[in-house]
């Protein structure tokens, strides 16, 4: 196995840093006392504080755990059906469909974004009941968040030993039986991942919310880039900070989860 | 059922993929209670053969009686077979007591039941010691028994063996094959058994098929197809094989002669077929190794040692006479050298009793 | 093990065309409607409005046109304007340029992290997750305090006579490459460190035994085999890049105008859609044939890395 050189690891180190820089930065001056991002002005945790008073900061961050969570169990129910479906049975189009699959991983964001905006303006035209805000937003969020589930559950069953569920319908076990004592069971990894998953990319998404919201229906990352356009409040970076420590420990999560298992068979 | 009748019966059995034949036009019988080994290298259908009477594959032709009743509609979970697979296929989420009740329970057997039949199976197989582990856990060995404990426990009518000792080293292996000899006698269940390795097969069977691009070549028990095997590939096959072209010369009541590279040879009558040219073939053990003074009698040939194998027990030699090669091998009965060095002079003597004659 | 075939045993069971089929339904059926219903509709549709007229009050009407994309081509009163295919263009060099600047860094770490004990590389791939993982738009705008007059950064730039003392280091394209590759760096590092992972160092080390020099050994023994990752990582870099909308918007600035500028300006101050419908088509087309030839030429091994 190759030893790593030390040109290699100053230039990684400095990669490293290069990626977390903002991360830091944005820690750090989260406990600045100045008002506006610039020299170091003292300790202090007033930003913090603020931000709980701070109705809007509030609302905002409710509205994004409701589309957040709502959207992810849609989502993981819908992309988990998805990804065990493809990966087992076939159907007329299949081939094509599975690349379409593809599109939402690939896709700009603002192609998706003003392409669901003009459809569900359509739709509010002609059936009328389609109005923008949350549950709009949160439609979005499922229509992204179905692929990456079920590719993440399809990778998961692709790599599972057939022999495992030959041996038990060997033993007697019917179609649902198998799935219910022997498939689910070893697929759940891959399904909560999958959740993980989409549960951050709701979280972190800002594009397509930005276009498939309505009035009084603000996101986080929609506050955050409000009030970067205006000019930064310093309490940004308090709560950026916060958030940062969830994306965190959600990234950490997914990380556990997703580490592969030796005792998926054979 | 009656007595007679086969415990897994095929009829004309053709399974192909793509252009390859699998398995072609193949008919065999098992009968209830015997051991039977398909014997064959990869990709001799051997396998596709086990899974097809498992209900894990579908013929293209053909029937599969399972105790006499057609099975082709019924599905793998219905049949009354079970498997054990060559990868063991252990449920990684259940410990060992939940693997081996897996197939009691899905077919709803009362609770205490299942308790103690559990228990007689692990007892069976030597594992009470390891019910709460799980298969990561395990060794090699340990999964083996588990994954034969898991089948067994649901008296099916037939046991399937898929190559289960392939994965174990070589003194395991032996020890197993032990094991499952004595575990099939005690049960009474018929075993399908799958390998590619003929010492296995000539150990534990009953019966065996030998198999060759998806034919059954030769059937029959151990010691028919090693002493009389019917063509060259099964004599190569089983054991190795001293093969010689001959060409007969002279038929008669008590025996014929033939013309060979070595020179001439006497055969048994009985073995002479109508053709002139023929296959001849002897074991390298029934050839005795003789001193270059014991020239003089029939089927003798004089031999030059190109080399000298030392296993320990035997010593395996490479004769030449010629363009002939011959190999002999012979037990090592006395201490010290047997008398044969490499490049000396000797005998080989071709039993006529030891040599049979092909079909090809 | 995917079994695509209709009437033969899988996994145990039994299964028809018309099973294949039912069990589709029942577990696909719901995500595929979901998808096609709310994304490649959509998609259609605004194909469909970029062949419409805008109304005066923002929407979209018929009659059908061509309108708008030969207005994008810049055919209009006072003859061709290259506006809009300059647009392209230029989010054609940054999504390049992006990738291009994040598979030379991504190189090294891949390496660095394959290179690692096995203790090490789990955590230092994490490491890489961590910030990709992390709000897009708080990063970006942590460029916006790093590239800031009174930042240690510009600072140094100002020593080394980059900028002037005083003035921020954005908006300016470096600052937009710079947010780019701090943003995407872990969607090519990923599937190229799958690749990497993978290499067979003896074929390098029969190379150098037949004596080939260092660069040799790495251009004809170690690229071929890193290829299907770095395809990979490039085809999910490009897209997205391209079609970048708020990198450019926080560390550009009016004079850079991207590709996702131009759609969202359209789609919302103008309240032109069919005109920001034609511009995405446009500008879509431009990005998949891009990667069309591009993939004809690498080969076609990125998508299973996926």
């Amino acid at each position: 196995m190759k030893r790593v050189s030390l040109p290699l690891w100053l230039i990684s180190t400095f990669l490293y840093v290069f990626m977390y820089a903002p991360l830091a930065v944005v820690i750090i001056f989260s406990f600045n006392t100045a008002k506006h991002g610039g020299p170091w002005m003292g300790f202090t945790t007033d930003w913090y504080t603020s931000l709980l008073a701070d109705k809007q900061k509030q609302d905002a961050t409710w509205n994004t755990l409701i589309v957040g969570s709502a959207s992810t169990v849609i989502a993981t129910i819908l992309g988990t059906m998805l990804g065990y479906g493809m990966s087992r049975y076939w159907f007329p189009g299949k081939k094509m469909f599975s690349l379409a699959m593809y599109i939402p991983v690939m896709i700009p964001d603002i192609v998706m974004a003003v392409a669901m905006l003009a459809f569900f303006q359509l739709l509010t035209d002609k059936v009328g009941f389609f109005n923008m805000g949350l549950a709009t937003m949160t439609i979005a969020h499922i229509t992204f968040q179905i692929p990456f589930v079920a590719i993440v559950v399809r990778s998961r069953l692709v790599g599972m030993d057939p022999a495992i569920e030959e041996a038990a319908h060997d033993l007697g076990a019917s179609t649902w039986q198998t799935f219910w004592n022997v498939t689910f069971p070893l697929m759940l990894p891959g399904v909560l991942a999958g959740a993980m998953l989409a549960f951050t990319l709701s979280l972190d998404d800002f594009v397509v919310s930005f276009f498939t919201t309505g009035p009084g229906a603000t996101t986080l990352p929609i506050l955050i880039y409000s009030s970067v356009k205006r000019g930064i409040t310093p309490d940004i970076n308090a709560l950026s900070t916060l958030i940062v420590l969830a994306s965190v420990l959600g990234t950490i999560g997914v990380t556990v989860l997703q580490r592969p298992r030796k005792n998926t068979g054979g | 059922m009656a007595t007679d009748t086969p415990a897994i019966e095929v009829e004309n059995l053709v399974r192909h993929f793509g252009d390859v034949f699998a398995l072609d036009h193949i008919s065999v019988q098992i009968r209830k209670g015997e051991f039977f080994s398909l014997l064959g290298p990869s990709g001799c259908g051997k396998t596709t053969l086990l899974r097809i009477v498992g209900g894990l594959d579908i013929p293209d032709e053909g029937v599969v009686r399972i105790g006499g009743v057609d099975a082709r509609e019924i599905p793998a979970h219905k049949r009354p077979v079970n498997t054990v697979f060559q990868s063991y296929a252990l449920f990684p989420h259940l410990t060992v007591r939940d693997n081996i009740a897996f197939g009691l329970r899905m077919k709803n057997v009362a609770k205490p039941d299942i308790i103690d039949r559990v228990n007689r199976v692990m007892d069976m197989v030597e594992i009470p010691k390891l019910a709460a582990r799980k298969p990561a856990q395990l060794s090699g060995g340990q999964k083996q028994r588990v994954a034969l404990a898991r089948a067994i426990v649901n008296e099916p009518m037939c046991l399937l063996l898929d190559e289960p000792l392939g994965a174990l080293d070589l003194k395991l292996r032996k020890q197993l094959q032990i094991e499952l000899l004595q575990l099939q006698r005690r049960l009474g269940i018929t075993f399908i058994y799958v390998t590619h390795d003929q010492e296995e097969a000539l150990v534990m069977s009953d019966r065996i098929a030998v198999m060759s691009a998806g034919k059954i070549v030769q059937l029959g028990d151990s010691e028919e197809l090693y002493e009389h095997p019917r063509t060259r590939y099964v004599s190569q096959f089983l054991g190795s094989c001293n093969l010689l072209d001959a060409t007969v010369r002279q038929r008669g009541a008590t025996g014929g002669v033939v013309d060979t590279l070595v020179g001439e040879l006497q055969v048994e009558s009985g073995k002479l077929p109508d053709r002139d040219k023929l296959t001849l073939a002897i074991r390298p053990e029934k050839v005795t190794l003789l001193p270059a003074s014991d020239g003089t009698g029939q089927n003798r040939v004089r031999v030059k040692v190109e080399e000298l194998l030392y296993i320990g027990s035997e010593t395996h030699y490479v004769l030449r006479a010629g363009e002939q090669r011959l190999t002999a091998e012979a037990m090592n009965v006395k201490v010290g050298s047997q008398g044969f060095d490499i490049g000396a002079e000797a005998v080989a003597y071709l039993p006529a009793a030891g040599l049979l004659v092909l079909d090809d | 093990m995917e079994n695509d075939r209709k009437g033969e045993v899988q996994f145990g069971e039994q299964l028809t065309a018309r099973s294949h089929l039912a069990r589709s339904a029942m577990t696909s059926g719901p995500g595929i409607f979901w998808v096609s219903f709310f994304l490649l509709l959509p998609l259609i549709w605004i194909g469909v409005i970029s062949f419409l007229t805008r109304t005066e009050v923002g929407g979209y009407e018929r009659p059908f046109t061509y309108e708008n994309y030969s207005r994008f081509i810049g055919f209009g009163f006072f003859g061709f304007d290259m506006l809009y295919p300059q647009i392209i263009l230029r989010s054609l060099v940054l999504g390049t340029g992006t990738a291009l600047l994040c598979m030379v860094t991504a190189m090294p770490l891949a390496f660095f992290i394959a290179g690692l004990p096995a203790r090490f590389k789990n955590l230092a791939l994490t490491l890489v997750l961590i910030p990709f993982w992390t709000n897009l738009l708080i990063r970006t705008y942590a460029w916006q305090i790093l590239l800031a007059p009174e930042s240690p950064l510009t600072r140094l730039a100002v020593l080394l006579h980059f900028t002037e003392a005083g003035l921020p280091l954005y908006p300016s394209a470096m600052a937009i490459y710079i947010g780019m590759v701090c943003d995407y760096l872990p969607f090519l590092v990923l599937p190229l460190y799958a690749s990497v992972e993978k290499i067979d160092w003896s074929i390098a080390e029969a190379a150098s035994d037949l004596g080939a020099d260092g660069p040799r050994v790495f251009w004809h023994a170690i690229l071929p085999q890193v290829t299907p990752g770095l395809v990979a990582g490039i085809i999910l870099v490009l897209i997205p890049a391209t079609g970048q909308f708020v990198i450019p918007d926080l560390l550009g600035g009016a004079k850079t105008v991207m590709l996702g500028n131009a759609i969202q300006q359209q789609f919302q101050q103008s309240r032109d859609w069919p005109f920001g419908s034609a511009i995405t088509f446009v500008g879509m087309g431009a990005v998949m044939l891009g990667l069309w030839a591009y993939a004809r030429a690498a080969g076609e091994k990125g998508g299973e890395i996926i």
